[in-house]
């Protein structure tokens, strides 16, 4: 693993809000964090752990104040310019005006493919998403889960190396959520994207990915990392197996010590 | 998947839904002018105070018949009033529409005009007919075409620039994730983000144009519009007459009030205050 060449990289990274005023506050202290091709990484803590801030980070839609970062060995910034990765956020964020077929073109439209290219990837991505049924529906007249489907098919339509998800699921009622992550597995499997993932369900996170970032607030640091050795591919049954409770468990305990040190 | 058995066709409105819809607005409307019918006439009101709705209809109906020879000043000046009407509503309209983008284009331009913008709208601008009057000349259209212009241009300038303004962050970051250019969030993104709080002002501008025409009017114009109409019929005691014209003046408000809904169903089917049921 180390001397794998990483897709994304933090090393000693700070970021601090409101750096000149009495009241500021240090949302991340110290982070190294090395991600992989291909890893299912989920970023996991009690609000206020710094986990959303890293991901945006990431996506430089802020930036560092102390600390080296990369992205596909490039600035965050040179990264995003060059659309090296798709990003899905907590509300689907899908526009009213736009069918679900343009509603994916989006980021095409943006990006400058052909009329052709972006109706074929549009549509190939819907039925990744197994909502191929539904392109000339209109957002309000699909369910929320189904609207977060098209989210990720639209992030995934350029064929970014990297997804960052923002809490994807965490509007979603607990079946829904699980039948998600199934789906979520399935389409990682299939395209072995670099995902990172922001949550602060401990099952989902356990279910989900091949490590495990916990961290812990005031100041939002990292905790400790655990691989998940838990086998792929993952099954609705391996949520009943004995190494999922343990992991569950080793989780939930880190998060508690790291609460109970505050 | 089980979805696909889910129908998201609009729901079919047969033609016995409409009337069971409209029965009750019409039974209240015929109720009305028949209780104002037996009132004037069992009260033995005075015709200038308030005429019977049938001897406002008679005069409605003697102007349709002169009017079939062009002869009807009543029809010529509904005419002439719902041109200043739609002329000033479509100059104040587009002015605001233009001006708000490029000043919401410089947040600071917008910023320090906002408070005038917002102070202006406030005013009671048909006050300024007089002066629009004397610039423009009492009996040029032009002078009542600018009072609705003014009239109309702040509230859709005010809510042009709210609406490209107000975007929801996530939308933002969503198009800067893509490293979109302002130009293409712009109209990708703002352009559409606007058009309800367009409509929205349209919507009240539409009405307020017709009452900025007819008071334009009443500080003096050609014997053919609404305003001198009215005026002239009540200081004569015909006021039968005027009635006649103020009912046609409601109409004028009330087309054009629903021509504007009709262009914002076509434009904007998807907002959530025009979805179909589904």
């Amino acid at each position: 693993m180390a001397a794998q060449t990483a897709v994304i990289s933090a090393k000693n990274l700070y970021k601090v809000f409101n750096a000149t005023a009495s009241e500021a506050v240090t949302a991340l202290q110290n982070v190294t964090l090395d991600i992989h091709a291909g890893e299912f990484i989920s970023l996991i803590g009690p609000s206020g752990c710094g986990k959303s801030t890293l991901l945006r980070l990431i996506a430089d839609l802020t930036t560092a104040s102390q600390g080296d970062l990369t992205v596909n060995g490039k600035t965050p910034h040179q990264a995003r310019l060059d659309r090296d990765y798709g990003m899905v956020f907590q509300a689907a964020t899908l526009y009213d005006w736009r069918s679900v077929l343009h509603n994916v073109q989006l980021p095409l439209e943006i990006m400058g493919y052909s009329r052709k290219d972006r109706d074929s990837r549009a549509r190939e991505m819907l039925d990744l998403v197994e909502l191929g049924k539904f392109a000339n529906h209109y957002p309000w007249q699909l369910s929320g889960g189904m609207q977060q489907r098209v989210s990720i098919a639209r992030a995934l339509a350029f064929e970014p190396s990297i997804l960052l998800m923002d809490e994807p699921f965490g509007a979603l009622d607990e079946f829904t959520r699980e039948r998600m992550n199934m789906e979520l597995l399935r389409i990682w499997e299939r395209t072995k994207i670099t995902l990172v993932f922001v949550t602060h369900s401990i099952s989902e996170a356990v279910f989900l990915s091949s490590r495990i970032v916990v961290m812990s607030p005031r100041p939002g640091r990292i905790t400790q990392i655990i691989e998940n050795d838990l086998p792929y591919p993952r099954v609705f049954e391996t949520r009943e197996t004995p190494q999922f409770f343990e992991k569950i468990t080793t989780v939930r305990e880190l998060l508690r010590e790291a609460h109970e040190a505050l | 998947m089980a979805q696909t058995t889910l129908d998201f066709s609009p729901a079919k409105t047969t033609w016995m839904d409409r009337v069971q819809y409209y029965a009750p607005t019409l039974l209240i409307a015929v109720c009305v002018i028949g209780a104002w019918e037996i009132l004037v006439r069992v009260l033995n009101i005075q015709q200038f105070l308030l005429p019977r709705p049938s001897a406002i209809l008679r005069e409605l109906m003697g102007e349709i018949a002169l009017a079939v020879n062009g002869q009807s000043i009543l029809f010529e000046a509904v005419g002439a009033t719902a041109w200043s009407a739609v002329g000033g509503f479509t100059v104040g309209s587009l002015l605001g529409i233009v001006i708000a983008l490029v000043t919401a284009r410089w947040t600071v331009v917008s910023e320090a005009l906002m408070p005038f913008a917002i102070a202006a709208n406030s005013v009671p601008i048909i006050a300024f007919a007089p002066i629009m009057n004397n610039w423009f000349g009492l009996t040029n259209p032009a002078s009542k075409i600018a009072i609705v212009s003014i009239i109309v241009f702040f509230p859709v300038m005010i809510n042009t620039v709210r609406g490209l303004t107000l975007v929801d962050p996530m939308q933002l970051e969503l198009m800067h994730s893509y490293a979109a250019r302002p130009f293409k969030i712009l109209f990708a993104l703002r352009i559409p983000n606007t058009l309800p709080y367009v409509f929205s002002a349209l919507r009240v501008t539409s009405s307020l144009s017709v009452i900025g025409a007819v008071v334009g009017e009443f500080f003096g114009g050609p014997r053919a519009t609404l305003g001198v109409f009215i005026t002239q019929e009540a200081s004569g005691f015909n006021f039968a007459r005027a009635w006649a014209a103020i009912i046609m003046a409601a109409l004028i408000g009330i087309s054009f009030y629903l021509l504007v809904l009709f262009a914002e169903r076509r434009i904007m089917p998807w907002h959530s205050s025009l979805r179909e049921p589904a």
